[in-house]
């Protein structure tokens, strides 16, 4: 190595350490480069969730986001449109059944629009719950043959999920034109709404997957959960319909303050914040304990999946 | 400062009860049904059975070294690697590794079939923790190596197999890790594909990076790793020079070593006529040896004592490979040995294998004492000594740069002539023509 070599590599030593240097990760390039040092030791009985490690793998979830949608709609024919179909359908024959014959109110706006409204959080929470919740034991071949933190795999599945929530919200916005109900100010309360969502599935669907690798049962009872959890939310009636003495009940159910939330918002509704702030605090909660779960059966996955 | 560092590593895994790896509820939940009269009779708990894959596992390893690690099956060889490689965790211990660890394990990891070999690149490589600049900056060189640029948009489920693993193994070899892991698990691959392994490591360890190499193959880890690491039972029994090392399991699993005496004559091969003493694998220089270099020659020396006169006896060698192979059989040509009768004592013979002769691995050599005329064979020992050939790629051997297995029994160097012999046959003939005309 010739002098002004050496003179070049101190200089940039120097550089690295004042505290103006990038606290980026050096290139994997050169041979005398140090890479990071990773410790590896048993887990403690009490285990911090390590975002620094996530945040270095985010990478990995985008991919893994884009492997689901880009396979999905590669293999079906008509792709995208599915995203649409699902709740488009629900929504005609809840219509039919509920709107039309049964005659359930809906709040002042027209029975099928109210039903769409709530099919569009709900076709989003019941497949990124469902896809989430098998996603480990579909991937138990990256499992067992590298490393990364594990949650980015029902992360993965939940977020590709918004890609079909986009599109089916597309059709939201049409249905809102069709029936001239204008938007409002309070749309602006509808990023936030999601986010819960997607925070509640990720919490639920984390918790299905971990126990979906030691307990296969959770394939055969999350449809049956879910159908459940459909009936028990105010998907296809309002909350209104629900006796007073019994409101307190239907809170419990973190879905419900968020489906309202999306009906408040989009038509223009009152906002039982009450109700929200219940849900927010339930799924954090939820989300906090999913975390939790999650990392104590994290390291058994790859002996037992 | 090492690049590994292993310290009292323990893997322990819970057997029995479960039949299955992974539980049903109802199977968790009768458990627990049946535990709560047990928690009530304070705690009388059977413990459960438990196996230590590996246990008090301790080692270091400096940046560039490469390392081979040999062990029967079942010895906790892939759970040391997948310990290593953050699969699962230890039980207890402590590893410190410096750098990104890459496993040549992983080749074709999450590849789908639905997606093209481009997409395939990108998700592949960042399953394999390359960033996605890395992969962009590397993708044409990947592409080239794999030789599937027409193919590049195409599903890799229309892939012919060799294109798949080639794809597979592009994105693999263009990582550039700091610690590279190499499991034998790999040799299910084609010749030129294990050979496209083997090139890898070596430039992997050529930029001062560590390589870990596991494999059964032997002479493979002589060849390529400077140290290797034995274990069994999931400890390490063994760590020093491969061929020191490879000796000794080999010895373990032969039962043969470089040398051997019999002190009990009731105990040593032989007849009323005669009785082997000892048997040795020497150097020129006359040292014992249990590896030697494929260029020198080596001496196989047995000592054995005539007990009645009368009898001509011809001393010969038995070579096997590691396979069990006869590789050939050698006896002392001398006329006088063939025909003069032997008087009684003590004699000692040695048979010189030039070097350059042998073909790498272990040799295992059968020993024998024979009468031609009537044909009596005194002793015959099998799997008297074992040696080792080995072919170290910095030699002028005839392996050259080439760092793959080379069949045969044998290797001899042999006397080549290449000579020009005129124009190619097509050129003459129209010369002939021209002349013709």
């Amino acid at each position: 190595m010739s002098a002004i070599d050496v003179g070049k590599r101190g200089h940039q030593t120097s550089a690295d350490e004042s505290p103006a240097g990038k606290p980026e990760r050096p290139l994997p390039e050169g041979p005398l480069q140090e890479g990071p040092l990773v410790v590896i030791e048993p887990s403690k009985s009490w285990v911090p969730l390590d975002l620094r490690d996530i945040w270095t793998y985010r990478e990995l979830l985008y991919f893994l986001v884009w492997r689901d949608v880009k396979v999905r709609y590669k293999q079906t024919l008509l792709g995208a449109t599915w995203a649409i179909i699902q709740p488009l359908f629900a929504m005609l024959i809840f219509t039919l059944f509920f709107g039309r014959l049964a005659g359930i109110k809906s709040d002042g706006v027209p029975y099928a629009l109210f039903a769409y409204a709530g099919l569009l959080p709900w076709t989003f929470f019941s497949n990124a719950i469902t896809n989430s919740g098998n996603s480990l034991v579909g991937s138990a071949n990256l499992i067992t043959k590298v490393y990364f933190p594990r949650i980015v795999i029902p992360a993965a599945a939940v977020m590709a999920g918004l890609v079909d929530f986009f599109f089916a919200f597309l059709t939201l916005i049409a249905l809102m034109f069709y029936y001239r109900v204008p938007p409002s100010i309070s749309l602006l309360a509808l990023p936030g709404l999601v986010l819960l969502t997607a925070a509640l599935a990720l919490a639920v669907g984390m918790w299905m997957s971990a126990l979906n690798v030691k307990y296969r049962d959770i394939r055969y009872a999350l449809p049956f959960l879910i159908q459940l959890w459909m009936f028990a939310s105010p998907i296809i009636y309002p909350s209104s319909l629900v006796p007073a003495k019994w409101r307190w009940l239907m809170s419990l159910n973190p879905l419900s303050g968020i489906v309202e939330g999306y009906r408040a918002s989009l038509f223009n509704l009152p906002l039982d914040w009450r109700a929200l702030g219940v849900s927010a605090l339930l799924t954090l909660v939820a989300l906090a304990y999913s975390l939790f779960t999650f990392k104590r059966m994290e390291r058994k996955f790859a002996d037992i999946i | 400062m090492g690049s590994i560092v292993v310290e009292n590593l323990g893997k322990q895994y819970r057997i029995g009860e479960h039949q299955t790896p992974y539980g049903t509820l109802r199977e968790s939940l009768v458990r627990t049904l049946h535990a709560v009269p047990r928690l009530v009779r304070r705690r009388s708990q059977v413990p459960r059975r438990s196996i230590w894959a590996l246990k008090e596992v301790g080692f270091e390893v400096k940046p560039g070294e490469v390392i081979g690690i040999i062990g029967r099956n079942g010895a906790g060889k892939s759970t040391l690697l997948k310990v290593l490689s953050r699969i699962t965790e230890p039980t207890e211990g402590r590893i410190e590794l410096r750098g990104r660890v890459a496993s040549l394990l992983e080749v074709g990891t999450g590849f789908h079939a639905e997606l093209t070999g481009r997409e395939n690149i990108f998700l592949n490589g960042s399953i394999m923790g390359m960033r996605r600049e890395e992969i962009e900056r590397k993708f044409d060189e990947i592409v080239a190596f794999a030789e599937v640029s027409k193919f590049l948009d195409t599903a890799v489920k229309h892939y012919s197999s060799g294109m798949y693993v080639r794809l597979a193994f592009a994105v693999a070899a263009h990582l550039e890790p700091e610690i590279l892991i190499v499991d034998e698990v790999l040799a299910v691959g084609d010749a030129s594909f294990q050979r496209k392994c083997l090139d890898k490591m070596q430039e992997v360890s050529q930029h001062g990076r560590t390589v870990l190499f596991v494999s059964h193959n032997m002479p493979a880890i002589t060849r390529l790793c400077g140290r290797t690491i034995l274990l069994d039972e999931g400890k390490v029994i063994s760590d020093g020079p491969s061929h020191h090392v490879v000796g000794m399991y080999l010895k373990s699993g032969l039962g043969t070593s470089a040398s051997r005496e019999w002190t009990d004559p009731a105990r040593a091969p032989g007849n009323h006529l005669a009785r082997l003493l000892a048997v040795r694998v020497r150097t020129e220089e006359n040292e014992t040896t249990d590896a030697v270099d494929i260029r020198k020659p080596v001496g196989i020396e047995m000592e054995y004592e005539v007990l009645q006169p009368g009898h001509a006896m011809v001393p010969n060698y038995h070579f096997f490979n590691e396979e069990g192979i006869y590789a050939f059989i050698s006896g002392d040509p001398d006329p006088l040995c063939q025909r003069t009768p032997r008087a009684v004592g003590r004699y000692k013979s040695t048979a010189w294998i030039p070097g350059n002769f042998l073909s790498e691995g272990t040799m295992i050599v059968g020993v024998a004492l024979s009468t031609l005329d009537p044909a009596v064979v005194h002793f015959y020992e099998r799997d008297a000594v074992a040696f080792q050939v080995i072919d170290s790629l910095d030699g002028d051997s005839l392996r050259g740069d080439y760092a793959g297995a080379i069949p045969g029994v044998v290797r001899p160097l042999l006397k080549w002539t290449t000579q020009f012999a005129g124009e190619a046959e097509e050129n003459v003939v129209t010369a002939l023509e021209v002349q013709n005309s």
